[in-house]
């Protein structure tokens, strides 16, 4: 019996093993349907991740032919290739050690990444200065949620746990991070009545609580929101600054789905902005990733983060952190630098670039009308409207009958109907109770960013299960 | 109060309230003497004068950085993976193409850009315990007990945060080798482990001896719980290629103590001394029979940045599991994904490394040729940096035996090292600098790799190019004479 059993406490609590439950079954009803064992549908249709390329969203052309470039420099000759492509991958070669993007590059990045994401900070944000000396690529913003995590962590000998305020629902695997790390998660509710807006008399309240358990330094917010879809408004973003700076709390804003918005009027405000406009000397660092926008790039492992207002030591403390790092991936630094980048009008890619990414943009903005047209029509299933993001968390008006039900099974609702809807319809989406909820409440969480068709399949597929459950229940 | 009428609020995040145990991580490797050198870089290219024209950075195992170059295949399926309407191209070879195409197959959505699971696509795995297979002589190999990870320092991280708990005496103690490669030590600090070192013999070839282990061992129960025993084979900072007798010696030793071995096997292509070998420490605990092979307990790791590929910045790697507690296997599963997952382009690098181009296919022969010359360039700078470094006075280096390093011991007068110490710098750090200013050659000193008390040491990569590696080593000859001579 190896003495491994007596492993680290906070790694053994960190997960809960029902999250599995759906994603076996899904792999065992695959593996069936392979081995010829009929069911009512011809594959799993997994709706689980917020991964485009999975769910038939193809990649950005510019972003594959500059990756191919930079990775076999033959191409580069090669006069297939657009200009503008074959010119972009020569100066990011230019920037690797030795010429290659198989060398080692600066912990932080390559230098002139960074200065190009500086720039399309500054120019987002409409001018407001952004060094280059503040940013650093990670891989992935959840590589950098967990360093910052990481550097906020007091061991156990210390009289207080640092704690991290997080709302509720906040997407699973950045809960992970928090407990796998050993910070203590100090949750605050979202209005999902008004849109999941989030109410600073909330706030208040939460970090009251914390304070009796645990030494709040941070809060989290998702904007736009995974899973709700939400969009701050600017007053709201506003109300947080004020309230970290009243509060002592430290900013973590996760902005991975800046690009992905849908309304007629773009409605995102950074927190650095209005952070800017305020003269807030309040600490922020924000993440953006080269996974979500229409690129969806996430098996490259690019995002970046941003530390404005942090003590100069620190800052020292944290480059020196990432010395032993081990650098993020050149293929995500580079879909990084792309990102930041793109195509502009004039080059010869921007024509193609502009329209798959507005063909991926109008497909999911098109599967956005469907799903809330489909759940509108449907009883006991709504959802708030969707601003931002990939997901609906549409709430489940689950009856009495089937909340009984789930008791004795000892399963939340939300999971057991995700169980039976996988069972019965091959949909894979993930329930509510993996996210958090407020108590009583139900929902599912599914990805919309996939092909029109497949949308269809799943809203049809969705709607003969719900009925049928609904009348099962009632 | 500022501008706006803002209160200027005291800080969050400050040196008192960050985590202690992120401020004592430190990596010599790129830590102040690479700093210096990229400054003088700078300084360089604006123009600055100085008695030299260029900075050498020998401090970093980076291949391709020192001008070798990728193998073609690999980077040919890589842009055939990327960019798939290449597959149309009749530039690109056959087996270029079904490689391309087989990998994408297990690619969600047939693309790079699609998550993988955490432990890494499972056709991949299959593929890399194939090769294990081969390479061990047909000791089986699960692949379940695969996880792909990002480069082998990822793994040895997540293996070693598994290992550490436990308050005061209980506290886990790791073994780890003087000298050691300082992610090593970054790894235990951050984590708060206590580390114990046990000393290789420099006085035989940095070779390992039981005695040694055992004596480090006993200390260490004193103030803490040994729970694992890392070893680098071939090693980084020494070269030492460790025989087979010295690998079964470390496994029976850890089956006796209960120690988890963590054997760091990324050089394992990288041999160059004749009647040296590379042993797998998998290989060998089955060799030894069941006692052991069903008992001990055992992560290798290995990855695609050093050996041949030398593709560093792709971040491909995994671990091997052997005699995992299958509850303890189930929480590292669970740890990995946390992660998410590896960077796919670095796993469908992992999948041609160990698929390559069989003696029937196109690609064969060029193959063939660019790996045997870039381990044979290999070999011949390491023995050309072994013989010069010897002719030196003051200077004496143990054969090259593996690996991509050199780590000399380097005679410093008594005056040299109190003018360090007054100025608070460990003495090899002090020659170091020195060497770096008026040189403009970057080497990384000893003291960031652990050494004896009171010797002193430099790392240096066998990588520049053969000529300008000889220049290096003129430099450094110069450097040490007129160093001796001025604090005699």
């Amino acid at each position: 019996m190896s003495f491994l059993k007596k492993i680290k406490p906070v790694a053994k609590n960190a997960f809960h093993s029902e999250k599995d439950i759906l994603s076996r079954h899904a792999a065992r009803i695959t593996a069936e349907i392979q081995q010829g064992e009929r069911k009512g549908y011809n594959e799993v249709l997994n709706l689980s991740s917020g991964d485009l390329h999975s769910m038939g969203i193809k990649p950005l052309t510019f972003i594959r032919q500059v990756l191919a470039a930079c990775f076999y420099p033959a191409l580069l000759q090669d006069e297939c290739l657009p200009l503008d492509v074959r010119e972009r991958a020569k100066s990011l070669l230019k920037e690797c050690e030795g010429g290659s993007v198989g060398s080692y590059t600066d912990s932080s990045g390559i230098a002139k990444i960074k200065q190009g994401v500086s720039k399309f900070i500054s120019s987002r944000d409409g001018g407001v200065p952004s060094s280059p000396e503040n940013i650093f690529l990670t891989s992935g913003s959840q590589r950098g949620l967990m360093i910052m995590v990481k550097l906020l962590f007091q061991s156990k000998d210390s009289s207080w746990q640092t704690g991290v305020l997080i709302p509720v629902p906040s997407y699973a695997s950045f809960n992970l991070a928090l407990a796998a790390q050993g910070i203590v998660m100090v949750p605050y509710q979202l209005c999902e009545e008004q849109g999941w807006t989030l109410k600073v008399e909330e706030l208040h309240r939460a970090l009251r609580s914390g304070r009796t358990t645990c030494n709040p330094m941070a809060i989290y917010i998702c904007n736009p929101g995974n899973p709700t879809g939400h969009i701050q408004s600017k007053e709201s973003i506003k109300e947080v600054i004020q309230f970290a700076a009243e509060e002592k709390l430290l900013l973590m804003i996760d902005e991975v789905y800046q690009n992905c918005l849908y309304g007629d009027r773009p409605e995102f405000y950074s927190y650095k902005k209005v952070l800017s406009e305020m003269g807030s000397t309040v600490e922020l660092v924000s993440f953006n990733s080269a996974s979500k926008g229409f690129m969806g790039e996430c098996g490259l492992r690019g995002g970046y983060m941003e530390l404005v207002n942090f003590d100069p030591t620190v800052m020292q403390y944290i480059r020196n952190f990432f010395y032993t790092e081990h650098t993020t991936p050149v293929s995500g630094q580079i879909a990084v630098d792309l990102m930041a980048n793109p195509p502009k009008p004039g080059d010869p890619s921007f024509p193609i670039f502009s329209e798959e990414v507005e063909s991926t943009r109008n497909t999911i903005r098109n599967n956005i009308h469907r799903t809330q047209k489909v759940l509108d029509e449907l009883p006991g299933i709504s959802c708030q409207p969707l601003k931002g993001g990939f997901f609906v968390f549409a709430r489940l008006h689950v009856p009495p009958k089937a909340i009984e039900w789930a008791k004795n099974r000892q399963m939340e609702p939300d999971l057991l109907y995700c169980l039976h809807l996988l069972e019965e319809t091959g949909l894979h989406v993930r329930p509510g109770c993996e996210f958090g909820q407020k108590k009583d409440t139900h929902h599912i969480r599914l990805c919309l960013a996939t092909q029109e068709e497949i949308m269809e399949d799943v809203l049809q597929r969705l709607k003969t299960f719900h009925l049928r459950f609904m009348k099962e229940f009632s | 109060m500022t501008e706006n009428g803002f209160k200027q609020h005291d800080r969050v995040l400050t040196m008192d309230t960050i985590n202690p145990n992120v401020i004592s991580v430190e990596y010599a490797v790129r830590g102040p003497i690479v700093q210096r050198a990229l400054q003088i870089e700078k300084e360089l290219k604006m123009g600055m004068k100085k008695p030299f024209t260029e900075v050498i950075k020998a401090n970093i195992g980076d291949c391709q950085a020192m001008g070798q170059k990728p193998i073609t295949f690999f980077r040919q399926v890589l842009a055939l993976c990327s960019y798939p309407d290449l597959l149309e191209d009749s530039r690109f070879p056959d087996d270029a193409k079904s490689r391309a195409r087989r990998i994408l197959q297990a690619c969600g959505g047939g693309s790079l850009g699609a998550y993988s699971v955490s432990q890494g696509i499972e056709m991949i795995r299959q593929d890399v315990a194939q090769y294990i297979e081969r390479r061990d002589g047909g000791v089986t190999c699960d692949p379940d007990n695969i996880y792909l990870s990002t480069g082998a320092s990822n793994a040895i991280v997540t293996m070693l945060k598994l290992l550490v708990s436990g308050e005061g005496a209980s506290r886990t103690g790791v073994m780890i080798s003087i000298p050691q490669y300082p992610l090593y030590s970054a790894a235990l600090a951050e984590l708060g482990a206590v580390q114990i070192n046990y000393y290789l013999d420099e006085d035989h070839c940095w070779s390992l001896d039981v005695n040694e282990l055992r004596r480090a061992l006993q200390k260490a129960k004193t103030h803490c719980t040994p729970r694992a025993l890392c070893i680098i084979n071939p090693g980084n900072p020494t070269g030492q290629v460790q025989s087979r007798q010295c690998i079964e010696d470390v496994i029976r030793f850890a089956a006796e103590e209960r120690l988890f071995l963590m054997a760091d096997e990324v050089y394992q292509d990288n041999v160059y001394a004749d009647g040296c070998e590379f042993h797998s420490f998998k290989k060998v605990l089955f060799e030894m029979g069941a006692e052991y092979s069903e008992t001990v307990e055992l992560a290798s790791f290995h990855s695609t940045s050093k050996c041949y590929m030398g593709e560093c910045g792709f971040r491909g790697g995994y671990m091997e599991v052997v005699n995992l507690d299958p509850e303890v296997k189930a929480q590292l599963t669970k740890l990995v994904s946390v992660r998410l997952c590896p960077p796919v382009p670095g796993q469908a690098l992992l999948d041609v490394v160990v698929n390559p181009p069989q003696p029937d296919e196109p690609s064969y022969g060029t193959f063939i040729k660019e790996r045997s010359d870039t381990l044979a360039a290999l070999a011949e700078k390491a023995a050309i940096t072994q013989k010069i470094l010897n002719q030196i006075p003051g200077i004496k280096c143990n054969p090259v035996q593996g690996a991509m390093y050199t780590f000399p011991r380097i005679h410093l007068p008594q005056k040299a090292i109190l003018e360090a110490k007054e100025k608070g710098e460990s003495p090899d750090m002090f020659y170091c600098m020195k060497l770096l200013e008026e040189k403009g050659i970057c080497l990384v000193p000893g003291s960031g790799f652990g050494q004896r008390e009171e010797t002193y040491h430099f790392r240096m990569t066998i990588l520049p190019p053969k000529d300008k590696l000889k220049i290096v080593l003129g430099k450094i000859q110069e450097f040490h004479q007129c160093f001796t001579a001025q604090y005699s």
